[in-house]
């Protein structure tokens, strides 16, 4: 047991080593250690939130608009491929989450069916291939009537891909923030995480990502106005907005947009030439100009409506075509509030509107006092720990405290290593994995003064006692274990970094405090002088 | 070399080892005063309930620092008490310009948390600079609620199935019930004093539940090992021994582990004191009910005498 082969000795200095390569960057300023050379690891440890201070934002996106806005796509597609097909119908609507479509001529039941069904789309991934499809399709209760319903399965698809292109576009959004490591990340189903590091007000990025901003150009119904259809019908295809800005009254306009908002290719603040009015500039792409080309050129002397997110921020009349597929927005706007708007148009429209559900953010200072409040704990502590280490076992206290230098450094550099963010909580865990790591020496030694009760010798008591306390010390610390994975399990940030700390130290204090003591306990040994009566072990 | 450097001397071995407490005389007794507290703690927690921080309840919190060095709580008290929030409560935090202003959760969803967030922080206007903001929504904040009581109790299912497999049933059995102690008391200390409750104390349970059990195994391992030498000692005698024999090694390791807790607790900040408070009182009643619960159960319990290696052979994969 107290026998070392070099291999064994070499492998335990060579990680202590590497231990202190790791670790050592993070005892000096970034500034410092970006002069080291290349070979050297320059890594530090990344601070969680809460020490660096920064924003943390949850946010949700609404499930219920997704499925409402799928269902009417879906309707405007039914329209379209009947009409296509020539198939008659007198009723096309829906009915809570599916849509219910009336043939005209009931007859028409088997080429309807056949036309629809072509609108079904297979769920799946290239890999794993089809796993169903996005609709089902049924016949009625009544005769002629179709049922189209969106699957399950369909309606996670698209919660998935509505999630991706959100990320997308807030990135996009946040990025004008500054250049900052701020990560987007898909957290569940229906939520994404924004993390931003150094961020000290969020104002600004509440406002920039609480917009859908989607931008749209409507036809205004040439006849009726919104106040006359509200009196009697609202004509079909047609839909009642509201004015913003500006525009302070109704409007019935076709829901269909003219140019829907993806065609937009840019947006730039700017003023009106005339007016010194605060405006948008805006260009279409190719598409767009080609569609907003022909409506103006057949349109002139009509309305049109430029719709920010159902609502109608202008609508102005059509002086001339519009070819080269630019133009300029108005809408009672501030500076301040155009300036945004452009950084929104141009990032594209979030699918969905984001709730924040969840928001902690740390300002710097408080960070930075977290950080030196945790740095005087922990020498405190790490002194008491070392003071009542070698008062109860003297020499081989000395040991101990030893080898839990090797313990914290090895933590370190692990936890430097695999990158992963010390929190509070997680220096925490640190020092109380000294105190954890401390129990181990405490279970040898304690059972090394027993052996030496019971009267063995000085080095089989020695032996007995690492190899007794080690079955004990590996079953404390693997059902520590188990409470740190739950912990990560449960984790949100700041706990999550507690539970890899307490993880990162459980694995490091087997091999700091029992193999390193061991070692340094068989060097002690060799260098007692022989023949000079009975060894005593400095206990 | 460099080890003649080091001086031999001894450590002061502080614990008198011929010492044999009587603890399992008192284990009618320190049973049913753990029963007691344990039912005191649930009746606490039904009537008086807990003080659930914005993890928990939902709402918001908002820790502000004044420019100026002093913070006016009356002053924000008068203008915050005009926003119709509902419970607003403003303490002071730390130093002298430091405040803590609750919000609690508002009707109307996600969206009227952070309606109410933006007002508090108008109404405030300068003077202060925001050191913390949390929200909680409460969709959110019930998830945690149900994700915490999981943690716990997956916590306590995870160890008792690793004391199972270490050990034999009885042991688990003593394991759960200590730990059901140690939660059910440290939530009920947590009632009585109306201590904030958030996701840090669920934290800081678990860490207690790894913590316990560990003094539990330390002294089912030395039981187990003694059933194997002592044959025919009485159970309870043999169970005294156990805890006597490992008592210097639970008092030194639950000395560290506390002095280091109250260095956090002094020095470590206030954003997690609560945490190390909670770990503190936990490590107390940790060690207590391996000592006083777990043990004195198996007595009750009784647990299989023959542990020679061929009884031993095909159960539990123990070499000790």
């Amino acid at each position: 047991m107290l026998h070392f082969s070099r291999m064994k000795i070499l492998a335990i200095v060579l990680t202590c080593l590497a231990g202190i390569v790791f670790a050592l960057p993070n005892f000096f300023a970034k500034d410092v250690v970006a002069k080291w050379p290349s070979f050297v690891p320059r890594q530090q440890m990344n601070l969680g939130l809460d020490l660096q201070g920064g924003a943390h934002l949850l946010l949700a996106m609404d499930q219920e608009e997704i499925k409402k806005d799928w269902v009417t796509n879906l309707r405007d597609s039914v329209r379209r491929s009947l009409r296509d097909a020539k198939i008659g119908f007198s009723g096309l609507g829906i009915q809570g989450t599916q849509l219910q479509v009336r043939l005209a001529k009931p007859e028409d039941k088997d080429a309807a069916l056949k036309e629809l069904r072509k609108l079904i789309q297979p769920i799946g991934n290239a890999i794993l291939g089809s796993s169903g499809n996005d609709l089902d399709i049924s016949e009625g209760t009544e005769p002629g009537t179709i049922n189209l319903k969106p699957t399950d399965q369909g309606m996670k698809a698209r919660i998935s891909s509505a999630a991706a292109s959100s990320i997308e576009t807030v990135n996009r959004r946040i990025n004008n923030l500054g250049t900052s490591e701020s990560s987007v990340v898909r957290q569940g189903t229906d939520r994404i995480l924004i993390q931003f590091p150094g961020l000290k007000e969020t104002s600004e990025l509440k406002k920039l990502i609480g917009e859908t901003a989607k931008l749209t150009f409507h036809e205004v119904h040439p006849s009726t106005s919104a106040e006359d259809a509200k009196l009697t019908a609202v004509p079909p295809g047609y839909k009642i907005y509201a004015g913003t800005g500006d525009e302070s009254g109704d409007f019935l306009l076709r829901e269909t947009p003219v140019v829907p908002g993806e065609d937009l290719a840019d947006a730039q603040p700017g003023f009106d030439s005339r007016n010194g009015e605060a405006v948008i500039n805006f260009r279409f792409n190719q598409s767009g100009a080609r569609k907003f080309g022909a409506y103006t050129k057949e349109n002139v002397g009509r309305p049109f409506a430029i719709v920010l997110d159902d609502k109608v921020l202008s609508a102005p009349r059509i002086n001339e075509p519009i070819l080269g597929g630019s133009g300029q927005i108005s809408g009672n706007f501030s500076v301040e509030s155009t300036t945004r708007l452009a950084v929104q148009l141009r990032s594209g429209a979030l699918p969905t509107k984001l709730t924040i559900v969840e928001e902690r953010t740390v300002g710097p200072s408080l960070g930075a006092d977290s950080v030196s409040a945790g740095q005087t704990a922990g020498i405190i502590g790490g002194i008491a720990v070392v003071v009542l280490t070698i008062l109860a076992y003297g020499t081989f206290g000395i040991f101990a405290v030893v080898g839990l230098l090797v313990h914290l450094i090895l933590t370190l550099a692990l936890m430097t290593a695999i990158g992963s963010t010390l929190t509070l909580p997680g220096i925490a865990g640190l020092v109380l994995g000294v105190a954890m790591a401390v129990d181990a020496n405490v279970l040898i030694y304690e059972r090394i003064r027993e052996e030496l009760r019971a009267g063995k010798t000085p080095i089989s008591a020695i032996d007995a006692g690492f190899q007794r306390a080690f079955i004990t010390i590996a079953d404390s610390q693997l059902t520590t274990l188990t409470c740190a994975m739950i912990m990560f399990w449960l984790g949100s940030g700041p706990i999550r970094g507690f539970a890899v700390t307490l993880t990162i130290g459980i694995l490091t204090s087997i091999f700091a405090s029992v193999t390193v003591v061991r070692l340094l306990i068989s060097y002690w040994l060799k260098a007692q002088p022989k023949g000079r009566g009975p060894l005593e072990i400095p206990v | 070399m460099l080890m003649k450097l080091i001086p031999n001397f001894k450590g002061i071995d502080f614990f008198p080892h011929n010492l044999r407490l009587p603890f399992m005389r008192y284990k009618d007794l320190a049973i049913a005063l753990s029963v007691v507290a344990m039912l005191a703690s649930l009746a606490l927690y039904f009537t008086r309930g807990l003080n659930y921080g914005v993890d928990f309840k939902g709402g918001s919190m908002i820790e502000l620092q004044a420019t100026n060095g002093t913070a006016d709580v009356s002053a924000l008290r008068d203008k915050l008490g005009k926003l119709g929030l509902g419970g607003v409560q403003i303490q002071a935090f730390g130093g002298p310009s430091d405040v803590l202003i609750r919000i609690e959760e508002q009707p109307g969803g996600d969206a009227a948390q952070q309606d109410a967030l933006k007002k508090v922080v108008e109404a405030v206007g300068s003077g202060y600079t925001q050191r913390r903001v949390e929200v909680v929504g409460p969709a959110v904040s019930s998830e945690l609620r149900t994700t915490g009581i999981i943690a716990v109790l997956c916590g306590i299912l995870a160890i008792v199935a690793y004391v199972w497999f270490r050990f034999e049933w009885q042991f688990a059995a003593g394991a759960v019930v200590a730990l059901t102690h140690d939660v059910l008391v440290t939530v009920g200390i947590f009632s009585l004093f109306q201590f904030e409750f958030d996701l840090s104390t669920v934290a800081a349970l678990l860490t207690i539940l790894g913590y316990s059990v560990n003094d539990t195994v330390v002294v089912s391992d030395r039981i187990r090992e003694n059933l194997r030498k002592f044959k025919k000692m009485d159970l309870n005698e043999l169970l005294n021994l156990s805890i006597n024999e490992t008592l210097s090694r639970t008092i030194l390791t639950g000395v560290t582990a506390i002095a280091v807790l109250v260095a956090l607790y002094i020095f470590g900040g206030e954003v997690i004191r609560n945490f190390n408070f909670t770990m503190l009182v936990g490590v107390i009643i940790g060690t207590y009910s391996s000592i006083f619960i777990a043990a004195p159960l198996l007595g009750y319990l009784g647990v299989k005498r023959d542990w020679s290696d061929q009884a031993v052979k095909g159960a539990a994969p123990a070499k000790a």
